[in-house]
């Protein structure tokens, strides 16, 4: 590990100076950053930490939406009993990722922030375009397995690996961000980008800009929702395809629905396509079945993840089964 | 070079005599040296005051092995995935190879070596030797650590909730069958 200053602040308006200053990188929980660090993937010069901000909060706000602090712990977010009772999703993707002690380490803010586990992007000695623009791809010829099927271009093909940031997007959220000028609300699906032609920009976060909270809409999308994450192992595994789904009914009818997808695509995958099927039918298997093949119509398989089409298919069709049932 | 107000405080804390540069990779600008920066920590380990010099870089699980010789926590695999190094910091189950040690001051460290009570085991340990709860031992210090944080956390009655929570510590031997065990009767469940 290459050495590095530290400084822990105790108020937004520090660490954002700090940040301002000296190229500082932020750091909260530290599993994905002391991860690659340990790597060398991530070399940052100047660590500020962010824990002792006054970010640990999980409040209700007067218009029925929930703000969650960017340092709230995954763990206290899924075990919160207003999120179990008003964001099933969320609550039920947050518990599919990762384990207990990381779960009471890593935070809301960064998690959205958290790294590809593209093999090859984790390992210098291969050439990833993420890692280091222009270098090539790796993964795109190699071995493919767990990557992309959509969302992916000429450049990079690796997922993002987020369980949380899936089911934001079923749930309408908003990250609230602050930069030395100001604050801005960010839709989360405007929040991580396609990698394009600039596979090492991920999300809308510029240098020195710090997530403040996560902010959930009162919104129909909540109780009836669910999400299914499927993976090589039972736990304590990251997706191989998943879905985050949410229905507001109408009798049988969908009124309207949310479909978003996990471990098949470079960001976390809203599928309007299979809303679209969704809306106005009858809420019943045949319209899943419809709705699933949607969601996949744009995939495309690189050599080793086919199987990711039929995986994600059966997730979204077991994921809108049980918010109907639920 | 240019250096920043915190850079130039970094300098002076620096122990290192040599100082090299290094071309950020990215940018091929040059940035901040390469010499390694220590703090001083005030921490209570297993419930007692400890004052630590460490560099930034030395990870919660390092200082305790290697400056603390508390040697019951295990490095596995170093990043994460596979709960050997579980320690309990402010009284919450985590992973002490992906935090750094610098980031602890302050905070209240217990490790298997505190976990016991005037001579008295945990019950988790007791359980543990009742129910033969390994083999070659090496996970074990993780595998307790992790089952008496799980005491007090929301988990549900059954085995496989047991199993669920208990995923992020993995046992090469494969003694999960009478770790399930032993953790199900130090909840009273079994
Ligand atoms: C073995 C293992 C298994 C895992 N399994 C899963 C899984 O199954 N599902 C899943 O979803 N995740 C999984 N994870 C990933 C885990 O969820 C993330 O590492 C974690 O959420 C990152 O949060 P953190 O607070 O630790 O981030 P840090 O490591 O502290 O930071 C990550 C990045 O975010 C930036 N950052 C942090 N907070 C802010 C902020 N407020 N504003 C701006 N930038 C910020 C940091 O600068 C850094 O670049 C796993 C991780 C490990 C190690
Ligand atoms: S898929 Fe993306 S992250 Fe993986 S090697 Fe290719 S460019 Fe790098
Ligand atoms: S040594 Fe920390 S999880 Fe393996
Ligand atoms: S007892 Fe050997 S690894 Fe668990």
């Amino acid at each position: 590990m290459h050495p590095f200053s530290y400084e822990k602040v105790t108020n937004e308006h520090e660490a954002l100076e700090r940040a301002r200053l000296g190229k500082a990188t932020f750091v909260a929980g530290g599993t994905t950053l002391v991860d690659l660090m340990k790597l060398n993937v991530e070399v940052p010069t100047a660590l500020v930490d962010i824990n002792g901000l006054p970010l640990n909060q999980i409040e209700d706000r007067s218009d029925g939406s929930i703000r969650i602090g960017a340092l709230v712990r995954n763990g206290d977010l899924a075990h919160d009993s207003r999120i179990q009772s008003r964001y099933r999703v969320l609550s039920q993707a947050i518990l599919a990722g990762a384990s207990a002690q990381l779960r009471n380490m890593a935070t809301t803010g960064g998690n959205l922030m958290q790294r590809t586990r593209c093999y090859y992007f984790r390992d210098p000695v291969y050439p990833c375009n993420k890692r280091q623009p222009g270098a090539g791809c790796a993964a795109m010829d190699g071995y493919n397995r767990i990557h992309a099927i959509l969302g992916a271009s000429d450049t990079c093909i690796a997922t993002h690996p987020s369980d949380m940031a899936v089911a934001l997007v079923a749930l309408d959220a908003s990250v609230h961000i602050r930069a030395a000028n100001g604050e801005r609300v960010v839709p989360i699906m405007e929040f991580h980008l396609l990698p394009g032609d600039t596979p090492d920009r991920e999300t809308v976060i510029r240098p020195g800009e710090l997530i403040t909270y996560v902010t959930l809409p009162s919104g129909p999308f909540g109780p009836r929702s669910a999400y299914v994450k499927l993976r090589d192992r039972a736990s304590y595994e990251f997706a191989l395809a998943s879905a985050a789904v949410a229905l507001q009914l109408e009798g049988t009818t969908v009124r309207s629905a949310r479909v978003a997808l996990g471990g098949v695509a470079t960001k976390p995958w809203r599928a309007l396509e299979a809303e679209q099927v969704l809306t106005g039918a009858a809420a019943n298997k045949a319209t899943f079945l419809n709705a699933a093949d949607a969601a996949l119509t744009g995939a495309v398989p690189r050599r080793h993840n086919a199987y990711k089409i039929e995986l994600a298919k059966r997730a979204v069709v077991r994921a809108l089964a049980d918010a109907l049932t639920h | 070079m240019s250096i920043t107000p915190i850079d130039r405080l970094e300098f002076i804390r620096i122990t290192a005599a040599a100082t090299s540069v290094r071309k950020d990779t990215k940018s091929g600008v040059s940035v901040a040296p390469s010499a390694s920066v220590t703090r001083a920590l005030a921490l209570r380990v297993n419930g007692e005051a400890v004052r630590l010099d460490v560099d930034t870089r030395v990870t919660l699980l390092d200082a305790l092995r290697e400056q603390l010789q508390l040697f019951g926590t295990k490095k596995g695999c170093d990043h994460g995935q596979c709960g050997a190094c579980t320690v309990h910091v402010n009284g919450r189950r985590v992973l002490s190879c992906l935090t750094l040690a610098v980031m602890h001051d302050d905070d209240d460290i217990i490790t298997v070596e505190g976990l016991e009570r005037n001579g008295v085991l945990h019950p988790v340990q007791e359980a543990f030797i009742e129910h033969d709860a390994f083999q070659c031992g090496y996970c074990t210090a993780g595998q307790i650590m992790s089952a008496a944080a799980l005491l007090n956390e929301p988990c549900g009655p059954s085995d496989d909730d047991v199993r669920e929570q208990m995923s992020g510590n993995l046992c090469r031997c494969g003694a999960y069958p009478n770790i399930v065990a032993a953790i199900q009767s130090a909840r009273g469940r079994a």
